[in-house]
C-alpha cells in the first residue's frame, strides 16, 4: 500500500544496531497535587512498536509527552539510545511527534509543513525538497504538496502529519491517539498502513491508544496503563489471555470475573478468575460437561444483537454475571430476541479459566 | 427561535430608527464639508470642495495632522511590542498573579480619560520634569497596549500551544519557531490590533490636553480649539468629515481580516 520508504530504511541500517531505543527509568510525574506519572519503568527496544495503553487520564499521553521533551519529569530519568535526554530540550531529542490533531502549520503549504524539519535544521534547499518529496510519495499524497492544511480531509492531514515526522528520520516515532479523529473505515485503513510503514522504516513507534483493539491489532508489545503505573506489559497475546490484574482483564476485552465465592463454588478454585466471552457457548435448557469441559447454569438477562455476533448477558445461579459471544452464522435476530429470560447453561473449556491478579 | 410577524416589523424598525439617529448626523457633517456656502447653512448652497481646499491649505491643520499621525504611529509601535509581549506570557503561561496582571493591563481603557490624564500629568510633571511629545506618546501607548494586547491574547488562546509543540519537535529553536509559527499565525490579530489603537490613538483628545507637552497641537485637539471660532466652522467641518472616513476605514480592514480568519483559519 505504501511505497518503501528508501531514505529511511538507508539511515537506520547506517546507524548500526542499538538493541533499547528509549529507556525509561523510575519516571514520575506531578502537577500540583496530582500524581500524574508513579514509577515507570520501561525498556522499548530499536524497531519495537510499542502502545501505551489505558484510559483518558492514566498518564499515557503524559508519558509521551516526557519522551517527546514537552514535559520535564518529577523524577527519573528517560534514556534515548542510552543517552540521558532527561534534561535536554524537544528541539534536541532524536524523536518526532504525530500528534492527535495533527498540529500542522496552517499558514504553509503541505510541502513547507514536510520540509519544516529539515529547514530549521539548515538542510540545503534541493536536498530537503528532494526528502519532501520522497516523504509525501511515501504517504501517497505526491500530488497534494502546493495545498493548505485547511484543503484537506482528516485522513489526508493525518498523513501529511506522518510525512512530516518521518521526513526527519528520527530513530523513534511518538504518535498521541494518532487516528482518534478519523471515522471507522478509516481508522481501521490506517492502521494496517501505518503498520506497514512501521515494517518498512525499521523505526521505532511509540503509540498511545485508548481503543484495545488498536493497540491489539497493531503493536508488537503493549503496556497498559492505570492510574499513572503501568499495570502490566507485554505482547498482545500475553495481555489478551493472561491479564495480571483485574483492571487489565476488564480494559482488554470484556472482564467476565468471577469473584474468590462464586469462583470457589463453580470452578473449585481459589482467587479471582476470568473467562473471555468468545470461549463461552451458550446451550438452550440444561446440558452436561464433557471432558475438560465446564458447564454453568443461569437464566439470560439481555440478548444484545452486534451484527456480526450477539452478545449475551448470563445471571449464573452460582451468583456471577458472564458475558457470552456466539457468531451469528445460523441465529436470526427474532430468534435471539426469543431467548431473553430462557434457563440456560454455559459452557467453557477450563484451560480458557484464567487467574486475574 | 421563531419570532411573531408583529415583533418582527417592530424590531425592524427600532433597529432602522437607532441607525438613523447614529449615522444622520455623520453623513451631515460630511454632506456639509462640500456646502458652497460660507456660513454651512442648510439646506446645502451647491457642491464645492473650496473648504476641503482651504483645510488643506491651512497650516494649523496640516502640522496637527502631521502631530496626530506621528503620535499614533509612535503609540501604536509601543503597543504593539509591549502588548504582543505580554499576550504570549498571559496566555502561554500560568504564573501567580496572572489574572491580576491581566486586569492591570486591561484597567487603563476603562479608567475614565480624565483620571488617567490627571494622574499621568502629576508623573510627568513631577517626576520627568514637564511635558512633551514623548510624555504623549506614552500616554497614549497606555491604552493603545490594551487593543493590541486584546486582539493577541484571544489569538494565542486560539491558537493553543500545539503548533510551537510541533515546531519544537521538529527542531526548531524558540526564536525560530517565533519566526516561523507563531509570528505569521499571530500577524492578522497584531495588524487588527494596530489599526484599532491607532484609530484610539487618532481621535484622543482627553488625555492628551493633561499630557501633551506646550505648543503640541494634535488634530482632535485642534479641533477643539477651532469649534467655536465662526470663520473657521467650514474648515472644522471637513476635518471632522476626514476624521469619519479615516475612522471607519481601520474598523472596515480589521472586519475583513477576521472574517478571512474564520476562512482561512488565521492566514493573512
Amino acid at each position: 500500500m505504501l511505497a518503501p520508504f528508501s531514505g529511511v530504511l538507508r539511515t537506520v541500517s547506517e546507524r548500526g544496531h542499538v538493541s533499547t531505543a528509549i529507556r525509561l527509568t523510575n519516571l514520575r510525574k506531578e502537577f500540583g497535587d496530582v500524581v500524574a506519572v508513579d514509577s515507570v519503568d520501561l525498556d522499548v527496544a530499536d524497531g519495537e512498536f510499542l502502545t501505551l495503553l489505558g484510559p483518558s487520564g492514566s498518564g499515557k499521553t503524559t508519558v509521551l509527552r516526557m519522551i517527546a521533551g514537552f514535559e520535564q519529569p518529577t523524577s527519573g530519568t528517560i534514556e534515548l539510545a542510552g543517552v540521558d535526554v532527561t534534561q535536554v530540550p524537544p528541539y534536541s531529542r532524536d524523536v518526532n511527534t504525530v500528534f492527535q490533531d495533527y498540529a500542522l502549520f496552517p499558514h504553509m503549504d503541505v510541502l513547507s509543513n514536510v520540509e519544516y524539519g529539515l529547514k530549521v535544521k539548515k538542510v540545503s534547499k534541493a536536498e530537503r525538497r528532494q526528502r519532501a518529496e520522497e516523504a509525501l510519495a511515501a504517504v501517497r499524497l505526491e500530488d497534494y504538496g502546493a495545498r493548505k492544511p485547511s484543503q484537506l480531509s482528516g485522513g489526508q492531514r493525518q498523513r501529511v502529519a506522518l510525512a512530516r515526522a518521518l521526513v526527519n528520520r528520527p530513530r523513534v516515532l511518538l504518535l498521541d491517539e494518532p487516528l482518534g479523529a478519523l471515522d471507522l473505515k478509516l481508522r481501521e485503513q490506517m492502521q494496517v498502513e501505518l503498520k506497514e510503514l512501521q515494517r518498512a522504516v525499521g523505526i521505532t513507534f511509540v503509540f498511545v491508544t485508548h481503543d484495545q483493539e488498536e493497540a491489539l491489532t497493531m503493536s508488537d508489545r503493549i503496556a497498559v496503563f492505570d492510574a499513572g503505573r503501568i499495570a502490566q506489559i507485554g505482547t498482545p497475546v500475553e495481555i489478551y489471555e493472561h491479564p495480571k490484574t483485574p483492571f487489565v482483564a476488564g480494559f482488554v476485552g470484556v472482564s467476565n470475573l468471577l469473584e474468590a465465592g462464586v469462583a470457589a463454588s463453580l470452578l473449585g478454585r481459589e482467587g479471582l478468575w476470568s473467562v473471555r466471552p468468545e470461549k463461552i457457548r451458550v446451550l438452550l435448557g440444561t446440558a452436561s460437561p464433557e471432558g475438560s469441559e465446564r458447564a454453568a447454569a443461569g437464566v439470560i438477562r439481555e440478548v444484545v444483537y452486534v451484527g456480526m455476533s450477539t452478545r449475551f448477558i448470563v445471571d449464573l445461579d452460582a451468583g456471577a454475571t458472564l458475558i457470552a459471544v456466539q457468531q451469528n452464522s445460523h441465529a436470526t435476530s427474532s430468534e435471539l430476541g426469543a431467548m431473553r429470560g430462557q434457563r440456560v447453561t454455559l459452557m467453557w473449556n477450563t484451560e480458557h479459566e484464567i487467574p486475574v491478579g | 427561535m421563531t419570532t411573531g410577524r408583529g415583533t418582527k416589523v417592530a424590531l425592524s424598525i427600532f433597529a432602522v430608527i437607532a441607525f438613523l439617529f447614529v449615522y444622520i448626523p455623520l453623513a451631515v457633517v460630511l454632506i456639509n464639508s462640500f456646502n458652497a456656502g460660507e456660513t454651512l447653512s442648510w439646506p446645502p448652497q451647491g457642491f464645492s470642495v473650496r473648504w476641503w481646499e482651504a483645510a488643506v491649505s491651512n497650516e494649523g491643520v496640516r502640522e496637527a495632522l502631521v502631530t496626530s499621525v506621528v503620535l499614533g504611529i509612535c503609540a501604536t509601535a509601543v503597543a504593539l511590542v509591549l502588548g504582543t509581549l505580554a499576550a504570549l506570557a498571559l496566555g502561554r503561561y500560568n504564573f501567580f498573579g496572572r489574572d491580576s496582571v491581566s486586569l492591570l493591563i486591561i484597567l487603563p481603557i476603562a479608567l475614565p480619560g480624565i483620571v488617567t490624564g490627571i494622574a499621568l500629568n502629576n508623573v510627568f510633571t513631577t517626576f520627568l520634569g514637564g511635558l512633551t511629545f514623548f510624555t504623549l506618546i506614552v500616554a497614549h501607548s497606555t491604552f493603545c497596549i490594551v487593543v493590541v494586547y486584546n486582539n493577541a491574547l484571544a489569538r494565542v488562546r486560539r491558537l493553543g500551544g500545539n503548533v510551537e509543540e510541533a515546531s519544537a519537535d521538529l527542531g526548531a529553536r524558540g526564536w525560530q519557531t517565533f519566526v516561523h509559527v507563531t509570528f505569521p499565525l499571530m500577524r492578522s490579530a497584531l495588524a487588527a490590533g494596530a489599526l484599532l489603537a491607532f484609530g484610539l490613538s487618532f481621535d484622543e483628545i482627553i488625555v492628551t490636553t493633561f499630557t501633551a507637552g506646550p505648543g503640541i497641537t494634535t488634530l482632535p485637539i485642534w479641533i477643539y480649539q477651532n469649534l467655536f471660532r465662526p470663520n473657521q466652522a467650514p474648515i472644522v467641518n471637513v476635518v471632522a468629515a476626514f476624521l469619519v472616513i479615516v475612522s471607519i476605514l481601520p474598523i472596515y480592514i480589521v472586519q475583513r481580516f477576521s472574517s478571512a480568519d474564520e476562512r482561512g483559519g488565521g492566514v493573512m
